[in-house]
Parts: structure tokens; sequence; C-alpha cells
């Protein structure tokens, strides 16, 4: 008797126990944010299921950005696919040309029958992540965009003046070669080799990366790369590298510490940089815009994003659909992402965020994290400054860098070298266009 | 060799067998038959659409001179590693194989590095080589060297082959003074009486009776730098700068990475499979050998 | 006796000398970077000898990880190592044991088909065919299972290799006298052949723990939870970072803690893992 009232209670408590698990329906969100940043990812989930009862939104941490999205398109492949997956902007063309394989984010919000207007986002951010017919693809996540961080004591020691830190690239070259008087390995530097002297570069100078704008409009793009502009940029950073007056700091962010550290006191990385440098940076800092060329007709232009989307991947239930659409809606909520722009230093997705933090008078403390918007909304974009969607982006960076440093290295001369990275990164793009055509 | 002393059993040795064959169908052979299927088809990220392209795959691969360089790099950097983890364990073998003191602890403090993970072993190199945090680096520049690893592919294949010799050491030292052990005193003592001196009797006597451990260690090396040194240089270099410390194994995971181009490195994975499954035949052949003298 | 010269005895403690300070070099500096507070060590300022941070950075990576990179402390991470380190060194010397021996000591039709099925995968990595074995652990169901994680890595030809060399060096007179005294073969298997091959179990133990334990392709992507997630993986997470800082202190102290059981396994198995190298290796 005391056995079977036990046994009773005990099913009754499990069953009582498992009820709310149950009947919530879970997402799983696979993202690449570390440090505080993946504390941000955590809170926002605990937050949103806090919020509301029928979803649960599970984030799970998978690594790099290479390493999310690689264990996001083979567990696609085998029919264990995340809802939501974050991946990085270069991935952008692989995710858009998987048809079937994701769902735009406007399909979804529309099939769940959220409210969704895409003109409450800004459009140098979205535009990124947008069919040319302004469809919504994807959710950006965390933006950046490139500055110039720069050393306000090593400015000083070098004799310049670090209120007017240097705007163009001749004022920036001419500031490295006395900075190099006070730090003998490095004038200046940038991470990003590619993002900063290639792509940013192009944009900045309202100057094509590649035909089809920029490969927005179609796969059948070529690379344009070789120009004037990028030959000129190239050539000079190799005649520098040889001093040390610009020192290359790698294809990623692994040096971003040579600024930090007080070693270069001038260093174009992004804006997301911020954090670390407020941790780390014993000396007076400040972001400036990237420089430009006074003598290209149009310069500065606006600049691009970097940084990573939510992508909706396919095959699941419309139950499920309709918990992301909820969540994309909470993420999209102006106090929300007012708060993530000033907690993370990544930027603001809607306007009505932008305009909010600035009238808090945010900006006034932390100029820093105000630059990359003013970089992005400088002009209205053009075919040129939209973004890029080139297939194989990951892969076409390595190609890229490899011939930079082929031109640094001296091996090669800037023109040599751009050419081959050209012929080279089209042969990449014929390849990506036969298996996404179809 | 074959045993005379045999069971008879009709159906129990394949019980036996069971297990291990069974895993090895499904989990090695199954995919890697995928991988072939794989490397005659044109396919994008996600695997919605694909197209049967028989052998062009492999007619793109060997157009291009990129993988002849990487080839050369893979042949180049397992001629080093070996070379330079099996001269040096040598030496340490022949030194800890003498009579002195404390020879056991010089053992132990030797074998250990053989339990570091190879990806661990990138990362602590590059936590001392690393251009901008690394203390050695630091060490170089002040030193007026200009060490730069991201820019001079010198630099940066000395930092991997570092890496990758610095791991291997005990394994190689381990066989190598196992196998000086092995060899009777006698045969030494007896050319020491003839007068030979220490070093000619290394060369004439002791390393041709070493010879079947060197070339074990040969293979075991190689195939080491082929597969295993993949975390290290992921860890280090990612293959650059300009390609120069891309290997074979690296660069079929840099080109199938992120579904870039699953046919060509599906491809890639053909070849190699084929270029190991030959030197095992290689050394398979020489270990049945070594059984019979 | 070969002459005894002290200066040769000199030379000889010098070489190992310097060779032992060579190789233990970059785990003192991993040790010097796990007592230094992240700060430093990115910006280049880490001094030769050890600071004040050590009690901080151990405590950090093994009770509460590092600031969301993996939020799994180190601890749950050696759980996992362990358990996938055990399971594939006990399950290859389980399954290879016994096809060694069926492939020495019977003749049967496709015996030498069977060897070579199992000899072909000797030395192919689980890299080359990741994708594929991925796809299969997936349709099984075994993703993010201690089965899915080991069961596909214990499909390799080494152990067998070295077992099947083994058996061929015992003596042929013990399979007569065991078959005089009546006994089966599994009995021959169970109370002859299993004790003398005690040396090579442990050498082949050592090394595939070791093999084990450092896996790192294959975890990465099998593992989809974190409390699934083995050291060198963590390890990993902790440097390659997004937009955020590296905290160098405590993925050092984790590296040390990553690498102190497979040393310790190699260190207290030493006799055995040398011995038995050397015999099955002839």
């Amino acid at each position: 008797m005391k056995n079977s009232m036990l046994i009773a209670f005990m099913t009754a408590a499990a069953a009582f126990a498992a009820t709310p698990a149950n009947a919530q329906t879970e997402i799983q969100w696979w993202h690449a944010m570390t440090g505080a940043n993946n504390d941000v990812v955590v809170r926002l989930a605990n937050d949103f299921n806090a919020s509301q009862q029928d979803y649960k939104v599970v984030p799970v941490f998978k690594g790099s950005y290479a390493d999310t999205m690689n264990a996001g398109i083979a567990a696609y492949r085998s029919g264990n696919a995340p809802h939501i997956l974050q991946v990085f902007e270069v991935g952008t063309a692989t995710m858009m040309a998987a048809k079937g394989a994701v769902k735009p984010v406007q399909d979804v919000m529309k099939d769940a029958g959220e409210t969704f207007d895409p003109k409450i986002y800004l459009p140098a951010i979205t535009g990124y992540y947008s069919t040319t017919k302004g469809e919504m693809l994807s959710f950006p996540f965390n933006s950046s965009s490139m500055v110039m961080w720069v050393n306000r004591d090593l400015l000083k020691k070098a004799g310049l003046n670090a209120d007017q830190p240097p705007k163009t690239w001749p004022e920036v070259f001419e500031a490295a070669a006395k900075l190099k008087t006070v730090s003998p390995t490095c004038g200046f530097s940038t991470a990003w080799t590619t993002w900063a002297n290639i792509e940013q570069l192009s944009a900045w100078h309202n100057v094509p990366l590649g035909t089809r704008s920029n490969g927005m409009d179609g796969f059948d793009t070529e690379l344009k790369i070789n120009g004037p502009l990028q030959v000129r940029h190239l050539a000079k950073l190799a005649e520098l590298q040889k001093d040390k007056t610009f020192d290359y700091s790698g294809r990623t962010n692994a040096s971003e510490g040579r600024f930090t550290s007080g070693e270069c006191g001038l260093f174009l990385t992004s804006s997301a940089f911020y954090g670390n440098v407020k941790a780390n940076a014993k000396f007076d800092y400040a972001a400036a815009p990237m420089p430009y060329y006074p003598d290209v007709q149009g310069a500065p232009q606006n600049s691009i994003i970097g940084g990573a989307s939510l992508w909706v991947l396919g095959g699941k239930t419309p139950a499920e659909y309709k918990g992301v659409a909820k969540f994309f809606t909470f993420l999209s909520d102006t106090d929300r992402q007012a708060k993530l722009h000033q907690d993370s230093g990544y930027l603001p997705i809607t306007k009505a965020a932008y305009e909010k933090t600035k009238a808090s008078g945010f900006y006034k403390d932390k100029p820093a994290l105000e630059v990359p918007l003013l970089e992005l909304t400088n002009k209205e974009p053009t075919e040129n400054s939209k973004g890029l969607r080139f297939g194989n982006m990951v892969q076409m960076r390595d190609v890229w860098s490899e011939e930079i440093e082929a031109a640094l290295a001296g091996k090669k001369t800037a023109k040599e070298a751009l050419d081959a990275a050209v012929e080279r990164g089209n042969q990449m793009l014929r390849q990506f266009e036969k298996t996404a055509a179809r | 060799m074959e045993k005379r002393a045999i069971f008879d059993n009709k159906l129990l040795p394949y019980a036996l067998l069971l297990p291990q064959i069974l895993i090895t169908l499904v989990f090695f052979y199954w995919p890697a038959s995928q991988a072939v299927w794989q490397s005659f088809l044109i396919e994008d990220a996600f695997g919605t659409s694909s197209e049967f392209v028989w052998l062009d795959n492999y007619r793109d691969l060997l157009s291009k001179p990129d993988y002849y360089a990487s080839m050369l790099t893979t042949a180049w950097f397992s001629a080093v590693v070996t070379f330079l983890a099996m001269a040096i364990a040598l030496l340490l073998a022949s030194m800890a194989n003498k009579q002195i003191s404390g020879r056991n602890a010089y053992r132990t403090l030797l074998v250990w590095p053989y339990a570091v993970a190879p990806a661990l072993a990138g990362v602590l190199w590059l936590f001392m080589l690393q251009p901008s945090l690394g203390v050695l680096s630091k060490l170089l520049r002040a030193n007026g060297v200009d060490w730069n690893p991201l820019l001079n592919s010198n630099h940066a294949l000395i930092m991997v082959v570092l890496a990758a010799t610095w791991k291997q050491i005990s394994y190689n030292f381990l066989f190598f003074l196992a196998g000086l052990q092995a060899i009777p005193r006698s045969v030494i003592e007896a050319a020491a009486i003839d007068g030979a001196r220490p070093m000619r009797r290394f060369w004439t006597i002791i390393f041709p009776l070493l010879s079947p451990t060197t070339f074990y260690l040969l293979v075991v090396n190689i195939v080491y730098v082929f597969f295993e040194t993949f975390g290290i240089i992921d860890a280090m270099t990612s293959g650059g700068p300009a390609r120069t410390t891309t290997t074979l194994v690296y660069k079929v995971y840099q080109d199938g990475k992120l579904g870039g181009d699953l046919g060509g490195s599906a491809a890639q994975s053909v070849i190699l499979m084929a270029i190991v499954i030959g030197l095992t035949a290689i050394q398979f052949r020489f270990v049945e050998r070594r059984v019979n003298y | 006796m070969v002459e005894n010269d002290r200066l040769g005895a000199w030379i000889a403690h010098v070489v190992l000398i310097i060779g032992i300070v060579i190789l233990a070099f970059p785990v003192y500096l991993a040790f010097v970077g796990s007592t230094h507070d992240a700060a430093t060590i990115s910006n280049g300022q880490m001094p030769l000898t050890p600071g004040p941070n050590l009690v901080a950075a151990y405590e950090k990576a093994l009770f509460t990880g590092t600031s969301g990179t993996t939020r799994e402390p180190v601890w749950t991470m050696m759980r996992n190592s362990l358990i996938m380190a055990l399971a594939i060194a006990v399950g290859k010397i389980a399954i290879s044991l016994l096809s060694a021996f069926a492939v020495v000591y019977f003749r049967f039709p496709f015996r030498q088909t069977a060897f070579w099925i199992i000899f072909v995968t000797l030395m192919l990595p689980v890299e080359v065919r990741i994708y594929p074995t991925y796809k299969i652990v997936s349709d099984l169901g075994m993703l993010n299972t201690y089965a899915g994680l080991t069961i596909p890595l214990i499909a390799s030809a080494t152990a067998t290799l070295l077992f099947r060399q083994f058996f061929m060096t015992v003596p042929d007179e013990l399979v007569e006298a065991s078959k005089i005294d009546g006994a089966g073969p599994m009995r021959f298997f169970v109370d002859t052949l299993l004790p003398l091959s005690v040396t090579s179990i442990a050498a082949m133990f050592v090394i595939q723990f070791i093999y084990g334990w450092n896996q790192y392709l294959w975890p990465l992507l099998i593992t989809t939870s974190d409390n699934m997630q083995t050291i060198v993986i963590g390890l990993r997470k902790m440097i390659v970072t997004q937009d955020a800082l590296t905290e160098w202190d405590v993925a050092m102290a984790t590296a040390i803690l990553a690498m102190l059981p497979p040393v310790a396994i190699v260190l207290l198995m030493q006799r055995f893992f040398v011995k038995g190298l050397v015999e099955t290796e002839k």
C-alpha cells in the first residue's frame, strides 16, 4: 500500500515536473561568441526564456566562427541542424546559395505573423544581409566596422598633435615615420589584412571589388581588386614594410596586442576591439575614422560592416519557426538593442536604438563607439560600398592574404600579387558558381 | 612467417574477428567509399545540389601549381622534421645509454613530451614565438634578428619545424634507447679491444645494428609529419605565409573547410589515402622480413 | 669494460641536461604564463619568472572556466577526456586482442582478406574522412554520446598489428602443451596468452590512452553540448576568440592541467611502456 502510494506520488511528481519542459519548444542557437560577448548571449537567452513560457532558446558555443559554421553545415547535412546559426559576414554567400538549407528571416517573420518592418533597421547594416530587392536574409547580430585606433600618448611622445590624428593616408605615412622614432618596430599596422587593405579600402574610396555590385547582384561576378587604387596602396605598404614604418600583423586579429601593448601607435582594426582596449591599454587612446587618399574622387565614401549574423536553417516545424520569430522580435526591441550596443561595443541594428543612445549622451563619454557608425552612415551607400558577396569568401581571403604576404615580403610586385589574387580568386568564383547556380 | 601450431575451429575465428571487422566496415570503409564518391561530385556546402563530374575534380587539382607546391612543402617538412627529431633523439639516447649516474632520472625527464597533444605543442610554441607576445620572439628581436613568421616564410617554417620536432623527440628517443640496450655489450667491447675509437665504433658497429629501429622510425616519423602535425600548423600558421607551411593534409582541410570545395578536397583525400596505403605496404613488407631474421 | 673516461661521462651529462632543458622550456613558460594576469601577457610584457596570479588562475580554470568562453570548468572537461581516453584504450585493446588471436592461431578461408581489411586502416587518420564518418555517427543517433565519441576511433589497426607481432613470438610449444592438457582455444587465450601479453597490453594502453586524450577534430564535431566537451577542445576554444581577449592565464593553466594526466600515465607506466614497445617491435 505504502509502496503504491509512493509510486503514484512519484509518477505524479514526475509528470508535473515534465509537463512544462515538454510543452516548451526548444530553439537551438549555435554561436561563436567568447568572453564577455558570450555572457551577453547567455543573458539574452535567459531573459527571453524568462519573458515567456512557450519557447526555450538554448545557446551552444561551437568555437571559432569557422568552427561554428563548419559544425552547422555538417549538422545540416546529417539532419541535426540547429534552428539558429551564427555565421560570420564572409560566409554570407555560401549560406545564401544554399537554397532550401536556409529560410530567409523575412519569410520566417511573415510566416509566423510577427510584425516586421525592414525600415526600422539601419540600412548600412541590414543591406549587407539582404537581397538586392531589400529582402532580409539573415538577422544581423553583432556588427562592427573598421576604425583606426590611436595611442594618444605615443603620438605626443613622437611630437605629433594627439588631438588631430592623421586623416589621410599620406598623413598616416608621415606620422608613422615619426612614431617609428619612439617605437622602432612598428609605425602603424592593421589587423585583418584583407578586410583593411582591400575590402574596406575599396568601399571607403567608392572603388569596386568586383563586377555585379561586388557580387551582390549575382554569382557571375569577377574581381576588380587589381585596380590602380589597390595596387598603389599595396605598393606603398610593401615599401614601408622594409623599414617597419608599416609592419604586417597577420591575417586575423591575433596580433591586436601590438596596439594595447603600446608598440604600434596607429592600428586599424575592428571597432569591436573596444572592449580589449578599454581593459588592457594603459595609455590614453582614441578611435579615428579610417584614413583615405584625398586625391581619389568621392573619398571617403562609407565603410562596410563586419561581424556576424543569425541564419535560420531549413527543415524545421512551423512552431519552431514561430519561436525563432518571437526571439528576433525580442532582439529588435529598442531598449534591448541600445543596451546591447552599449554593453558589447557592437553596433545597434535599429535606427531607434542608435538615436536613443545618441540622445542619452552615451557617445560623449565614449566617442570611440560612435566612430564606426559615423563611417557607415557617412554617405548613401553605392554599389561599391553596400557590401560584398563572393562565394568561397573564406578561402578567397586566404588567397588574397597569400598574395599580399608575397608582395610585402618582396617576392612579387604589388601589381603582380594583385593580378594573381584576381586570377586565382576568379577561378574560385567560377567554381562556386558551378555549385551554386542551380 | 606463419605459426605452425594452430587451433582447429570453423566458426570461432570469424566470431573473434567480428567486432573489429564490423567497426572497421561501418566507420572506416563506408565513410571512405563516401569520400571516393564525393570526389566525383561537385556539390554546394549544404548538399542541396550536386552534379556528377567524373574526374573533373582530379583534373582541376593536378593542373594547379598549388597542389605541387604543397607536395613539395610536405616532402621538405617531413625530411627536416624526421631528420632532426631522429638525430637529436639518437644523440640523447646514446648519451643516456652510457654507464653514468642518474640514467633513469634522465630517461624519465626525456620521455614525457610524448604525452603532449600536437595541438597543445603548437599552442606552447606559439606562446613563445608569436611575434607580439612571445618571450622568445622578443629575445630574438632584441638581438637584432628580425623575427617575423607572419611574413618571412623561413621563419614560419622554422617555427612549425621546431614544434613538430620537439613533440617527436621523446618517441624516437625511447626506441633508440631500447635499440641500443639490445646491442650486446660484448660486441662493443670487442671493438674497443680492437682499438676502435668511440666515434668510429658508433658509426661502423652500433649504427648498422640499429638500422631496423632507424627504418621503423623513419616510416613512423614520416606518417607523423603527414598527419599529426595538422594540429600544430593549424594552431601556429594556418598554412601561411603565402602557403609556405601548407602541407597536403592541411590543404585537404583548408579546401574542404566550410564546404568550399568538397569535391576537390575529397579528391585530395583519395590521393592521400593511396599514398599512405602505399607507405603502409612498404613498411609491412619490411616488418615481415624482419620477423624472419 | 669499455673505457670509462671521465670526459665522456661529462659530455653525456651536459648533453642530456641541455636536452632536458630544451624539452621542458616551453612547458615552463606555459607555467609562468599561468601565474601572470592576462593583460600582462597579451601586452607582451611577461617576465621569465612566475608571478602572483597562480592560485587565481588555477582556481578559475578548475572550478569556473574562463568567463563564458567554455562555461564548463576544466573539471568537467577532464572527466570527459578521461572517459574518452579510457574507452578508446580499453575498446581498442579488447577487439584487437581478439582479432589478432584469430589471425595468428587459426587457418580459415579469407584469413588474408580479413587481415588486409584491418591492416589498410593502419595509418589513415579520421581527419581524412571526417564528414562521411560524422554523417554515419549521426545517422546512428550517436551524436553527443560517449559511444559516438569513441567507437569510430576504435577502428584502427595499430593495436591489432602489435599484438599480432607479439603473438608470433610466443613459442609454439605452449600451444602444444595447452592442447595436451585438453584446453580449447579460448582457454589457451585466457590462461596462457593473456598473461604473457601483459606487458604489450600495458604498452598499448599507454599509447592508446594518449591517442584518445589528445583527439581534437573529432570531438569538436561530434559534441554539440557544452557538458560533453573534452579538455583539448576546451583549450583550443579558449585561445581562438572573436573580438574578445584571450585569457592567457587561464588558458595556460588549462594547458598545464590538460598535460598532467597523460604525462602521469607515461611516467607511471614507463617501465611497461618501454618494454612493451620494444618487445612488440621486434
